[in-house]
C-alpha cells in the first residue's frame, strides 16, 4: 500500500473528525478531507519532521480557512451591513437610553451530567447554525478553531475592528439564543 | 461611568485582544457596580469553554468516521497513475 493510501487509512477518520468539528457539515467535512489528501500528495513537502498527522492537520486548518474566505466572499451584498463599526440593529439589546440592558442577561452553566450536556451541546449548535453565514464563519475560526485575530482578518480580508464589531454580534446573539433555548 | 453596551462591548474585545490599562481599569469599576454585565461576562466565558470542550468531544469520538463511500471516492481521487 502507498504512503498516501496510508494517510486515508490511518488519519483519514481523524482528519473528518477535526473538519466536522469545526464545519459541521458532513459533506463538507469530506471534501475538505480529499482536498487535504490531494494537496499532500502533490507538495510531497513532508520530511518527516513532525508526526505525518500533525502535518496533515496542518494542511486540513488551512483549507478549511480557505473555505471560510470563499464563503464570506461569497455572501450577498445585504449582509455587508454586519460589519459596519457602528453596528445599526444592536440597540435591540440596548433600546430606551441605551446605557443599560433591556434584558437582564441570565444566569446558567455548563451542565456537568452527561445527558443534559448533550442536550446543551445540541442546542449549542443549533444556535450557532442560526448566526448569519458570515458571523458563524467567523466566530467558528476564532472560537473553534481558535485562530488568533491578525490571521483572520488577513484570511477573510476584513480590519480588526470590523473583526472585533463581528465577535460581538455574533457572541450577543449566541448567549440570547441560549437563554431562549436553554434556560427555558 | 462606561454605559452597558460599551462595557459589553470590552468584555467581547477582551476575548480577542489586550485591554489598554484605562479599558481594563473602567472596565473593573463597571463590573464591580453592575450585576448585568459581570453575568453577561460570565456567559461569554462559559460559551468560550462549551464550544471548546465540544469541539474535544468530537475530535475524540471515535465512533464518528468516514462513510465508506467517502472513503472509496477519497481513495480514488489519490491514486496517482
Amino acid at each position: 500500500m502507498s504512503e498516501q493510501h496510508a494517510w486515508l487509512t490511518e488519519h483519514g477518520d481523524y482528519l473528518y473528525r477535526f473538519a466536522l468539528a469545526r464545519l459541521r457539515d458532513p459533506h463538507q467535512a469530506e471534501d475538505v478531507v480529499q482536498e487535504t489528501l490531494l494537496a499532500a500528495i502533490q507538495n510531497q513537502s513532508f520530511e518527516g519532521k513532525s508526526a505525518p498527522r500533525t502535518w496533515l492537520t496542518g494542511i486540513l486548518k488551512h483549507k478549511i480557512i480557505d473555505l471560510m474566505r470563499k464563503q464570506v466572499r461569497e455572501q450577498p451584498m445585504e449582509d455587508i451591513g454586519e460589519d459596519l463599526p457602528d453596528e445599526p440593529g444592536m440597540d435591540e439589546f440596548f433600546s430606551g437610553d441605551k446605557r443599560h440592558w433591556d434584558e437582564a442577561p441570565q444566569k446558567w452553566d455548563v451542565p456537568e451530567n452527561d445527558l443534559e450536556q448533550k442536550q446543551f451541546f445540541i442546542t449549542l449548535q443549533a444556535c450557532m447554525d442560526r448566526l448569519p453565514k458570515k458571523l458563524a464563519s467567523l466566530f467558528m475560526l476564532r472560537e473553534v478553531q481558535e485562530e488568533d485575530n491578525e490571521e483572520i482578518c488577513k484570511a477573510l480580508d476584513i480590519t480588526a475592528t470590523n473583526a472585533w464589531v463581528m465577535l460581538y454580534r455574533a457572541r450577543m446573539s449566541l448567549r440570547k439564543c441560549m437563554e431562549l433555548n436553554w434556560l427555558s | 461611568m462606561l454605559s452597558c453596551k460599551e462595557a459589553s462591548r470590552l468584555i467581547s474585545q477582551s476575548l480577542d485582544r489586550q485591554l489598554t490599562v484605562r479599558e481594563r481599569l473602567s472596565l473593573r469599576f463597571h463590573l464591580l457596580l453592575c450585576d448585568m454585565c459581570t453575568t453577561f461576562r460570565r456567559q461569554l466565558s462559559l460559551i468560550r469553554v462549551a464550544v471548546r470542550r465540544y469541539k474535544t468531544q468530537i475530535e475524540n469520538n471515535e465512533s464518528i468516521r468516514l462513510s465508506e463511500d467517502a472513503k472509496l471516492r477519497i481513495s480514488n481521487s489519490i491514486k496517482i497513475d
